[in-house]
């Protein structure tokens, strides 16, 4: 078969078909955690097209995210402000967490580990602010899963169905990074290494990437 | 980490031993306990489904001549069966079942890379079917949306089940997604980075490549399937309207209105197409290595076989609304998805012209796996060829809804697989229990289900042609229901329960050969690749020894010139002559 001769002088191919491991030197769970990700990324397109989708589909207006998602900052309602906050938010700990796989290959698990913990408190925050966000479109404005004021129901369906399971992605995360951190902290990792930091950070960077993809589609749009 | 540091990892794996009875038989992390638990209760899942098929006959063959068969229950009668047969036996048993006996034998490994999310895998599964069979002692009894469970009907009064059935087929199709999940991660993580030395990817045998790419499919595709249930669910529960629009039904305008049905049609089939090759590449690769095997040669064309697994994975993402024909679509895109489902047919023509060239002038053994690995393709073939009728437009939509597609689908997706998996138990049970199968029972067995089933979905293409509607109760008078179908429906009818009662014949030779069994030694079928090389057969927990083996060459060097046994296995080191000849591979 002439192609494979060629393919198989290819260096990237060889290191493919090589024996024992695909992704040379990546340990196991980090592999696995990238393909759960993979997994998830399916996930969050099937919520997002479904959402435009009915969106596209729905007779009634739909309601603008800018007039919805203000909030009132000295007597003037500022669009997204809650949104903007909440993101910067988000993609800070991004960073910190960054900072924490950094720490862990260096072996300085103290500071690793007081950086995974700001991470998560970080991450808490933001659960924190989407619940103040979900009371307030339901206690004064009316926003139900089965219908609004503002126009098509979908929008509040879609509301609650995507930034809640994003939210409950954020909520594991903020557990799990808790978990890590206090093993990193106690030392566990000391002789199978710091990997696990950065598997952690992974799904956290995950989680931070979705939200921007929900922000752009769906307060944006 | 090169090579040599990751190899002493793997040679090191940390394994849980069992300390009771408990960690050894039931929540035991041993890669091949899980495999038996997944295969016991899929297979006993599958027999109810096998019982309903016969309910669904008795009515079909003789109308309401049964009290216990109202529309109703004919109703759920189809939904569970197709629902079981298709996720809860099919996927459960090749991907969980074959899936976990083989990839770690397979592949040179202890195990899988996580045994204990291996471990929970197959009981948060146990628990989907449990709540799945929950829906026959639930108010309203289970759903009877059909297997597809379009909306806007599947939650509408005048559905069967509509007030728990559907809401628990639906919860059990996410915990089953969730199951499927961390085995399917295991499975594909296992294969990529725990393989032996020397098991370069092309040297896998063809079973682990179609495990591989199904359980890439599986996690690529059953998302979209978990999407729509959980919105499925919330337009049941809480009333929105992602996929309902509004609707007058008796009389009364409901709170829906502004979804769309047909979206819940698109993400279904997303899941419903990618899943027809979940089921069908692990059965693919394993009749390739049955084939292979009992003729005593190498499959022909490796890489080819290979790459259409690929091929055929990667196609069928973009094939999915060739089920929607009828749904109504523009005719670009009908046009679109005919000419992707019929390019499918290219690599999948490659495989069976592979199986059928490794056949050719082949040292065949009639084995009872070997028989089973031949009628699969026979059957493969019938049921391909129907398939590129359905598959272009203008020929699916008079045939859509008919017994055509029934016997389509039963003959690709049902008998095919079913075939492999009962070849695959025949060939590997000596490796899981150090004795094999009773010969003269196999072949009673095989006999009367290849024959069986030609005799039932044989008649019911011409039964499709004639134009009797599938999924009706009843056919009343219609002026197309003549003497004809009638014999054939009872034909049908009587062939399906004879095959059914014998499968009794079956579940007998398992149990039987595990206690009066002859001796089956490691490797009674003379087979090159790993799991037939362990130390131990059944393997113990870890598999090898200290040592991992190493592996020299591919899994299929059968009926080699020169060679002093017609088969080599894949630990044998190359020898000088082979390396003066220059074979590489």
């Amino acid at each position: 078969m002439a192609e494979a001769t060629g393919l198989r002088n290819l260096q990237i191919v060889n290191d493919w078909a090589d024996d024992v491991a695909v992704f040379r030197g990546v340990p196991w769970g980090k592999a696995m955690m990238w393909i759960f990700l993979l997994s998830d990324t399916f996930i969050f397109t099937c919520f997002l097209t479904s959402y435009m989708t009915v969106r596209m589909t729905t007779a009634e207006p739909w309601p603008n995210p800018s007039e919805v998602f203000a909030l009132e900052a000295f007597g003037v309602p500022v669009p997204l402000l809650l949104i903007a906050i909440m993101t910067f938010i988000l993609i800070t700990s991004s960073g910190t967490m960054a900072m924490a796989v950094n720490m862990g290959y260096r072996r300085k698990r103290g500071p690793a580990a007081l950086l995974m913990v700001v991470t998560a408190v970080l991450g808490a925050s933001f659960v924190g602010m989407q619940a103040f966000e979900w009371t307030k479109l339901i206690v004064d404005e009316g926003v139900r899963p089965w219908g609004n004021p503002m126009g098509a129901a979908q929008f509040g369906s879609c509301f609650f169905m995507i930034t809640g399971f994003h939210g409950l992605h954020v909520s594991a995360g903020v557990v799990y990074l808790a978990i890590v951190a206090y093993r990193v902290w106690r030392g566990r990792y000391e002789k199978k290494g710091y990997d696990i930091i950065e598997i952690t950070g992974l799904y956290w960077h995950f989680v931070d990437l979705v939200w921007v993809f929900i922000f752009a589609f769906f307060y944006l749009w | 980490m090169a090579v040599e540091a990751q190899i002493p990892y793997q040679e090191a794996m940390e394994l849980h031993h069992p300390h009771s009875w408990l960690t050894k038989y039931w929540f035991s992390q041993d890669h091949k306990v899980i495999a038996i638990q997944y295969g016991i209760t899929a297979i006993g899942v599958g027999l109810v489904a096998l019982v309903l098929s016969g309910m669904m006959r008795l009515q079909l063959g003789y109308p309401d001549q049964f009290d216990f068969i109202d529309p109703e229950a004919y109703y759920q009668f189809i939904t569970m069966h197709g629902m079981i047969m298709v996720i809860y036996l099919l996927t459960a048993l090749l991907l969980g079942g074959f899936g976990n006996l083989l990839v770690p034998l397979m592949c040179g490994a202890r195990d899988m890379v996580f045994p204990f999310v291996n471990m929970i895998s197959y009981h948060v599964y146990l628990g989907s079917v449990i709540i799945l069979l929950a829906s026959y002692f639930v108010p309203g009894g289970p759903t009877g949306a059909g297997w597809t469970l379009y909306p806007p009907q599947a939650i509408l009064t005048g559905t069967p089940g509509v007030d728990w059935g559907i809401l628990l087929m639906l919860g059990s199709l996410a915990v089953f997604i969730v199951a499927f999940t961390m085995g399917g991660l295991n499975y594909v993580t296992t294969i990529l980075q725990a393989r032996t030395r020397g098991m370069t990817l092309m040297r896998m045998p063809l079973s682990v490549w179609g495990i591989f790419m199904a359980t890439v499919l599986g996690l690529l595709a059953f998302p979209a399937l978990f999407v729509s249930a959980i919105m499925m669910i919330l337009d049941k529960v809480i009333g929105t309207s992602f996929f309902m629009p509004a609707i007058v039904s008796i009389g009364d305008s409901l709170d829906y209105a502004g979804g769309s049905p047909l979206l819940f049609q698109h993400l279904f089939w997303f899941f419903g197409h990618p899943e027809v090759y979940i089921v069908a590449l692990p059965a693919f690769g394993i009749v390739s290595d049955l084939i292979s095997t009992h003729a005593r040669k190498n499959i022909f064309g490796y890489r080819m076989m290979v790459w259409a697994i690929v091929a055929i994975g990667v196609l069928s993402f973009i094939v999915w609304a060739h089920h929607m024909y009828v749904s109504g679509m523009h005719p670009w895109f009908g046009f679109f998805f005919a000419t992707t489902t019929l390019i499918i047919a290219v690599p999948t023509a490659i495989k069976v012209y592979n199986w059928t060239l490794t056949l050719w002038r082949a040292n065949i053994h009639l084995t009872v796996p070997m028989l089973f690995a031949i009628a699969f393709v026979i059957t493969f073939v019938m049921g391909g060829i129907t398939g590129l009728f359905l598959g272009n437009v203008i020929v699916d939509v008079p045939l859509s809804d008919t017994y055509f597609v029934v016997a389509h689908f039963h003959m690709v997706m049902g008998v095919s697989p079913i075939l492999v998996i009962f070849g695959a138990i025949y060939h590997w049970y000596p490796k899981m229990t150090g004795k094999m199968l009773n010969d003269t029972l196999g072949h009673i067995h095989f006999w009367v289900t290849f024959l069986g089933t030609y005799i039932i979905y044989y008649p019911m293409h011409y039964l499709g042609f004639v134009g009797v509607p599938r999924r009706y109760f009843a056919n009343g008078d219609m002026a197309i229901i003549d003497e004809s179908v009638i014999m054939l429906n009872q034909t049908i009818t009587i062939a399906a329960l004879i095959v059914g009662v014998f499968q009794i014949v079956f579940i007998w030779n398992l149990v039987y050969s595990y206690f009066r069994g002859k001796d089956s030694g490691h490797n009674p079928w003379k087979a090159t690749s790993l799991e037939w090389q362990t130390p131990e057969t059944p393997p113990r927990h870890g598999n090898w020894e200290d040592k991992l083996p190493t592996v020299y060459r591919w899994a299929y060097d059968y009926s080699v010139p020169g060679a002093k046994d017609d088969f080599i296995p894949q630990t044998e080191p190359r020898s000088p002559e082979e390396a003066a000849a220059g074979r590489t591979e």
